[in-house]
């Protein structure tokens, strides 16, 4: 259960973080979207007790941030955006290391190790060094690292950043197997549709300040209002484009001529939609395809931003 | 029950510094310079001085060069392992993490500290078969080397501990470096000279022996150098207590000043460590 309250964090002038707020249940993966500088590493670096507040303050199952920060550490693991490995430590003893930090004893290591690094598939690695490693597997490696003392919370600041598509997707399931065992997970993501997939919940910060916090399906219904639809013709394009023209629910049409393919904005209920169909059939249109084009997070995310510049 | 004395920093680091190159190099360059200057010494001592034999008095002299050698050679070799133990680790991003887990300050800067004194200790005693070679000649007393050896760690540690501090309070190893390196300038140089300076004043205004100078004792007994000649001949040390009308013995000046220079140094530290929280736990 983590619980932020009125989290403000001040440099001189400028306010990173504005009277953050924010409340999660136990369990839930909560996926913190945000530009560069918006403030997402400001507030995990305080969760993580990296950083102190200028004011408010979090907890993490009941323990203050600011108050008993030995106590948070205990409860959260921690991976951050950028970070370095020390060279000549091998695999197991680089988690030997952080384990001991934890005050893991030695006995009880020996058996954690090799689990944590089948979790995150670096078996085959443990013997080598750990400069060694591509990133995405150091990458890996640091979220066994974070799991060692077997917090209840993980921080997670853009764990997917700078790794290839195969990289990433192996990220991804590992993270869907933390979440089964019931973590509760706070992620930052630059790859926004990655989110959509894996978080309960997201958060959408701007300027230091929380503008959207819901389940995912919430705030994509924010967006739902308009669709955008794509056509496939097999010719006469001006005469479709005339047909769309005079539906009252579509703005914005786009001709894709050299792909014979019109794309527009549809405010329409489904009803609409299905007569307006039935409309272009009957006209005997050369329509042979239609689709929805998914809006994903990222459109959310762009379309809440710039509602919120526009304020 | 090792487990309970464990420090993981302390044992990553020593990890970390048997494992590299660097550190072998270190100690081959360090026993290279030791082996140069005694077969130096002895080849001066006895082939050009056309005696061909060495007495007691020579291999006193060779003790105290070579005391005064492996101090300047600790001084110069303590902050480049010092001063990089916290900024490096800023540098090479791992001290965020390193700060998340639950070791406080203390134990981190701690375990920084001692790795370091670890290797010089392991330094001084590579050169112990060296300095046999005195005890082979005759001349020197072994509660003498005990003492000189003592103090050789309590400056290690003082000089480290300035080091863990800079590193701990600077962002760039450079910059921390080259702050450590300037602390010793002044323990090891400025004090002599300030020792100097005072004297003259002193010997200006009064007859030597008439009245007392606590700044000309005060240089002098916290220059390493100056301690050093009193612990190989305490003869110095009198001469002292003469000159400056003090007489307290100089180590003793000596260990009060750098045991302060360890805690207060070790404190800031600790306390800077978690710079960017408020409460240093």
């Amino acid at each position: 259960m983590i619980e932020i309250r009125d989290l403000t964090k001040r440099y001189g002038s400028f306010t990173a973080l504005d009277h953050l707020n924010l409340s999660l249940e136990e369990g839930v993966v909560f996926g913190f979207v945000g530009a560069n500088g918006a403030g997402k590493s400001t507030t995990f670096s305080i969760l993580a007790t990296l950083l102190s507040p200028t004011s408010g303050d979090a907890l993490i199952n009941g323990k203050s941030v600011v108050k008993e920060p030995k106590e948070v550490r205990k409860q959260i693991g921690y991976m951050p955006d950028f970070f370095g490995v020390y060279d000549q430590l091998k695999v197991d003893e680089y988690l030997d290391f952080y384990g001991a930090s934890y005050g893991i004893q030695l006995a009880e290591r020996q058996v954690l190790i090799p689990q944590l690094l089948e979790l995150v598939n670096l078996t085959s690695k443990r013997y080598e060094y750990v400069d060694l490693l591509s990133r995405g597997m150091k990458q890996r490696l640091c979220l066994a690292r974070a799991l060692i003392h077997d917090p209840k919370v993980l921080i997670l600041d853009e764990p997917a950043s700078g790794l290839d598509p195969r990289a990433r997707v192996e990220m991804r399931d590992i993270l869907r197997n933390l979440k089964s065992m019931g973590k509760t997970i706070l992620i930052s993501s630059h790859i926004l549709p990655e989110l959509a997939e894996m978080c309960d919940e997201i958060g959408v910060i701007d300027n230091g300040k929380l503008i959207a916090h819901g389940n995912v399906a919430a705030i994509q219904a924010q967006l739902q209002g308009e669709k955008r639809i794509a056509l496939k013709v097999t010719d006469r394009m001006d005469e479709v484009r005339a047909f769309l023209e005079e539906d009252p629910h579509i703005s914005s049409i786009d001709v894709i001529d050299n792909r014979l393919e019109i794309a527009f904005n549809y405010r329409g209920t489904d009803a609409d939609q299905v007569a307006l169909l039935k409309k272009a059939m009957l006209a005997d249109l050369p329509i042979y395809a239609l689709s929805e084009e998914e809006k994903d997070l990222e459109d959310v995310f762009m379309a809440i931003t710039k509602g919120a510049d526009n304020q | 029950m090792m487990e309970r004395f464990n420090n993981p920093v302390l044992v990553k680091e020593l990890k970390l510094r048997f494992r590299s190159f660097k550190s072998f190099s270190g100690l081959m360059f360090y026993l290279a310079v030791l082996c140069i200057f005694i077969a130096g010494f002895l080849l001066l001592t006895t082939e050009f001085t056309g005696r061909g034999f060495f007495r007691p008095e020579t291999s006193f002299m060779m003790f105290a060069v070579l005391t005064i050698l492996q101090m300047a050679l600790v001084l110069f070799i303590t902050p480049s392992l010092t001063a990089g133990a916290i900024s490096s680790e800023r540098e090479k991003q791992t001290l965020n993490i390193l700060l998340t887990t639950t070791q406080s300050s203390t134990q981190i800067v701690v375990g920084k500290l001692l790795s370091s004194v670890a290797f010089l200790v392991l330094m001084l005693a590579a050169g112990l078969p060296l300095y046999s070679l005195v005890f082979l000649f005759g001349g020197v007393s072994p509660s003498q080397l005990i003492s000189i050896f003592l103090f050789y760690l309590v400056t290690v540690v003082a000089i480290g501990s300035i080091g863990v501090m800079f590193s701990t309070i600077t962002k760039r190893t450079i910059v921390a470096m080259i702050a450590t390196y300037g602390s010793i300038i002044f323990l090891g140089g400025i004090t002599a000279f300030f020792f100097f300076l005072t004297m003259a004043f002193h010997q200006m205004g009064n007859a030597i022996g008439t009245s007392t100078s606590f700044m000309t004792y005060f240089w002098a007994s916290i220059n390493p150098g100056a301690l050093m000649l009193t612990l190989i001949s305490p003869e110095m040390g009198d001469a002292l207590a003469e000159l400056s009308g003090v007489e307290l013995p100089v180590w003793i000046t000596y260990l009060i000043a750098y045991v302060l220079i360890i805690v207060l140094c070790l404190t800031i530290a600790i306390k800077k460590l978690r710079a960017n929280m408020k409460s240093n736990r």
